[in-house]
């Protein structure tokens, strides 16, 4: 058996295209108005939660500030990012990874448990005998792919002005179009603290190998 | 250090790389076909139908933020602002049987609507705020749409950069029940800020639309002979997207 699936494979290289153009174009769009608010409406400077300085140029694209250009980036890589996630939550359900892999298990959750796979992380042990993942990971990738991108999906919507007509109850939910922006904003950044663990512990778990694995499938430890 | 610069060097060659791509004939392309995908999709979702939602008089902004185009910079207008404009006039014109010139008296008078409506910049921010005036489905029943008009296109008094300001929307638009010629804000003759006298509301696109310092309403079969050919200010002068429901 391949250690990580076709479809796993196929949707995190397309993902990590469509997450690092989308953060970049987002991060110029964000420079457009520096504040955030809660609630419906939010313009005057004094009711922002929190207020921050333009992003530099190198993080931007395009490359310096440019709303028009970087909502055609935005816009356009939400489709294969939100329709990607759409059709990797469903084939991961159909062939149970998502089950399997990605949720965890009611005795998982004791502390000594809990307890012993933060140990073995700080120790950089990353042998998980048989199970795929362990606890820390699962809960990770779960929170990642069932609630943050998600979330930067729904929030996006419910930015837009049409979309927020037609399915008003999302933008209530959310708690009006400046908590969507704000929560918009809190999930990008979530996902960038993701992107740079995720990739520290590749790097310490061996990169070459995870990356190859990302690629090929590998197999599964128990099978070799 | 070795890795730093090759990481500098790729994060530059990626960002080149966009640009590139960016600037590409094929990409202008799929970046203008996707204004259309959003809209197409807008319309499956229920935009020909769906109302903006109005909002309790608790939640106006009082002191409404004004964007873009804060006066209109011209001798005339500041002795119009200062006698309450009295000799503005709104043309309705264009691809119409009966072309109308309407006084802010005329427009008064015309049955009015009312709506306390969320106005979303695509810079980020939002305000809340009551409209009023007439639907302008009932100026353009008025004047007798022609059936091969296709676009609304706004005139406005006001420039920007030496440019004049003008937008353009479909009959989606036009004729949806939020879309007003607004000369109330907030239970007021419209401030200066926001547009006086006149203004458009369209409230399910983005603030750029809402054209201000109007003075002409045309109907058109075609937006390609019309200033920069792109429908509005802004996409003429910065590209941006003709749909701003998104």
């Amino acid at each position: 058996m391949k250690r990580h699936s076709a479809v796993t494979r196929i949707w995190h290289w397309i993902n990590l295209a469509c997450v690092v153009i989308l953060f970049m174009s987002g991060l110029n769009i964000a420079n457009a108005h520096n504040r955030l608010y809660w609630g419906s409406s939010g313009f005057e400077e004094g009711t922002e939660w929190l207020a921050y300085s333009d992003f530099p140029d190198w993080a931007l694209i395009p490359g310096s500030y440019n709303l028009a250009a970087a909502r055609d980036w935005h816009l356009l890589m939400a489709w294969p990012f939100a329709f990607g996630l759409l059709a990797f939550l469903v084939l991961s359900l159909v062939n149970r990874h998502a089950q399997r892999d990605l949720t965890t298990r009611p005795r998982e959750w004791r502390w000594s448990n809990i307890r012993e796979d933060i140990v073995q992380h700080l120790k950089l042990n990353f042998e998980h005998g048989d199970a795929k993942y362990n606890f820390l990971q699962k809960v990770t990738y779960g929170v990642v792919v069932f609630v943050i991108l998600p979330l930067l999906i729904v929030t996006g919507l419910m930015m837009s002005p049409a979309m927020s007509a037609s399915l008003e109850v999302f933008l209530h939910l959310l708690g009006g179009r400046q908590s969507a922006r704000s929560i918009h904003f809190i999930c990008a950044f979530a996902l960038l603290g993701f992107l740079v663990l995720h990739v520290a512990l590749v790097i310490l778990a061996g990169p070459i190998g995870q990356i190859r694995d990302m690629i090929t499938g590998g197999r599964l430890e128990a099978e070799r | 250090m070795k890795r730093r610069s090759a990481i500098a060097v790729l994060a530059a060659g990626f960002l080149a790389g966009c640009k590139k791509v960016q600037e590409s004939a094929p990409m202008k392309r799929l970046f203008a076909a996707n204004d259309g995908f959003h809209e197409g999709l807008h319309n499956v979702l229920g935009r020909r139908t769906a109302l903006a939602r109005e909002y309790p008089a608790s939640m106006i902004d009082h002191n409404f933020r004004g964007n873009g185009s804060r006066t209109v910079d011209t001798p005339e207008y500041r002795a119009q602002l200062a006698a309450g404009f009295p000799d503005w006039t709104l043309e309705v014109g264009g691809l119409v049987d009966t072309p109308l010139s309407l006084t802010l008296d005329n427009i008064r008078r015309l049955p009015q609507r009312t709506q306390i409506t969320r106005h979303d910049c695509v810079e980020g921010w939002s305000a809340i705020g009551e409209w009023q005036g007439p639907q302008l489905s009932v100026l353009l029943e008025a004047a007798g749409l022609n059936p091969a008009a296709r676009f609304i296109v706004f005139r406005c008094a006001d420039t920007l950069s030496g440019r004049r300001y003008y937008e353009s929307i479909d009959l989606v638009d036009a004729m949806h029940p939020q879309t007003i010629v607004a000369h109330r804000l907030n239970g007021e003759d419209l401030p200066e800020k926001n547009g006086a006298p006149l203004r458009m509301r369209i409230e399910r696109q983005l603030g750029y639309k809402h054209a201000k310092y109007l003075t002409g309403i045309e109907a058109v079969a075609s937006l390609d002979d019309i200033e920069g050919g792109k429908g509005g200010y802004w996409e003429d002068r910065s590209g941006y997207q003709w749909y701003a429901g998104i």
